[in-house]
């Protein structure tokens, strides 16, 4: 059961879309599941052949849990890669080549045969963990001190911290995340589920990570001015909304200022290159979810406009896939539609950074010492002061502006 | 097209974007956009709709004649003479 976010505990797998035997690859919609956010279809994150599917429909599972497995194509004869919902868990190849049957493969709940802890490394060296082992840790709330390094040097990898997951969910006394263990409450109003998972994220978000706040006003005019002849030159479908253009700013403001895009995790500050914008999308019976657009920084205005169409109808319906439920390295919160101006944000975690837009509204302007009336936005970037400085921070707006004010080039 | 008519049409629309809401108590002189609180990417859809249903082209510059749903039967019958 992958974690779709960090303030997810559990998810109900609602079907299978595979059988054991189907060929699959790497971003195909394998299974749909249940979470506090709505319904989600899972896709994988390898290329290979299904196995065996471990996890019922109807099923409600701790995140974690091993789903189906995977063989993986063009892997040794007898290694079996364990699967790999995306961002999920897996069982590891057995080092020694031999197909050991896992000893989790009956369904984990009934209860599963006792197996040994993986041995705590305790050799006086630091330990050395890979970036993507440390990310995997983080979100199936694995304690690496616990977990066994196979790498070299003894590193711990992915397949280490996935070995670990297995151990866990086959180990009744291994700890888990407190919800996980506990018997569910009667099924709460999805309303209700939702509100206690963003709860969680942004208590978590405003117990760990020092914000800070920088603000700039942005003058709006030319880039209005150049929407509306656009606009104008366009079918009703196809006219663009100042949204996309706040979007493609942000993320060609995050090319100069890359460090805010990017994680927090384990101490450590991860800048990701991918440029995945969370766009906070609020859901009119309450609530909000902030799918991730994938590759701003590389789409069209169009393109992006058509990300758009696509992604919050299925919000609004609860139909998103698991990549846009992980992907964000930003967030971006746009409160314009209402009469607000200023949006100071609370950073979803394990993100560093998020750029809050208010009502773009018509104020008094003073430039080469003459005062003017123009359409004005305003910008507010919440950063994670453990990751950034106010320096930073101001260059980032200051870059945003910029490509605001040239929004033809975007 | 009547006047009743035209207003089914709107609610048809208006009842795929926002599902959940209750049209029958939007009142003719309400902004459409706040009450029913539909953000600018459904207003968008809104409008889109309109013109597949009716036909009527309706240019960025006239969003401001289309606030109140008296203001959008309005501007819908005039066009459609």
């Amino acid at each position: 059961m992958p974690s779709l976010g960090t303030d997810m505990e559990a998810g109900t797998l609602v079907e299978w879309l595979v059988q054991p035997g189907n060929h699959v690859k790497r971003g195909d919609i394998i299974a749909v599941v249940e979470t506090e956010k709505g319904i989600i279809d899972i896709e994988v994150f390898e290329t290979g052949v299904v196995e065996q599917l471990l996890v019922q429909p109807g099923a409600k599972v701790p995140v974690g849990t091993v789903l189906a497995t995977l063989s993986t194509v063009g892997a040794p004869a007898a290694a079996t890669v364990g699967v790999v919902a995306a961002a999920g868990s897996a069982r590891a190849a057995d080092g020694a080549g031999s197909q050991s049957q896992p000893s989790h493969a009956a369904p984990p709940p009934q209860a599963p045969p006792p197996i040994a802890q993986p041995s705590v490394p305790t050799t006086g060296k630091p330990q050395r963990i890979s970036p993507l082992a440390r990310k995997l840790a983080a979100e199936l709330a694995i304690d690496l001190s616990t977990v066994h390094g196979t790498g070299p040097d003894g590193t711990i990898n992915r397949t280490d911290v996935e070995r670990a997951t297995v151990a866990r969910q086959a180990t009744p006394q291994a700890p888990v995340p407190p919800a996980a263990a506990v018997v569910p409450p009667p099924a709460p109003e999805p309303q209700a589920a939702m509100r206690r998972a963003i709860a969680a994220a942004m208590a978590r978000s405003n117990r760990e990570i020092p914000h800070y706040y920088v603000q700039t006003r942005i003058d709006m005019s030319r880039a209005l001015r150049w929407l509306e002849a656009e606009n104008q030159k366009r079918s009703i479908k196809e006219r663009l909304l100042p949204a996309v253009l706040l979007l493609k700013a942000v993320a060609r403001a995050l090319g100069d200022v890359p460090e805010l895009n990017g994680y927090w995790i384990d101490d450590r500050h991860q800048p990701q290159e991918a440029v995945h914008i969370g766009f906070a999308i609020a859901l009119r019976q309450g609530g909000l979810i902030a799918p991730a657009i994938h590759h701003v920084d590389l789409k069209s205005l169009d393109e992006l406009m058509e990300a758009l169409r696509d992604v919050i109808p299925r919000v609004r319906g609860g139909r998103l896939r698991s990549s846009e439920m992980t992907d964000a390295t930003i967030t971006v919160t746009n409160l314009g539609d209402l009469g607000v101006e200023t949006v100071y944000g609370v950073i979803y975690p394990p993100q560093v950074a998020l750029v809050g837009f208010g009502k773009i509204m018509e104020q008094p302007w003073a430039e080469h010492g003459m005062l003017g009336i123009r359409p004005v936005l305003t910008a507010t970037l919440a950063a994670d002061h453990r990751a950034t400085d106010g320096r930073r921070g101001a260059q980032f707006l200051d870059a945003l502006n910029r490509y605001l004010q040239e929004v033809a080039t975007l | 097209m009547t006047e009743v008519q035209l207003k089914e049409t709107i609610f048809k629309v208006l009842g795929q974007i926002a599902p959940e809401a209750d049209l029958s108590t939007l009142g003719p002189d309400e902004n459409v956009r706040e009450t029913l609180d539909i953000d600018s990417f459904d207003h968008l859809n809104f409008l889109v709709g309109l013109n597949e249903e009716l036909g009527v082209e309706l240019p960025e510059g006239d969003y401001g004649q289309l606030t109140t749903l008296a203001d959008i039967i309005s501007y819908l019958s005039a066009r459609l003479r």
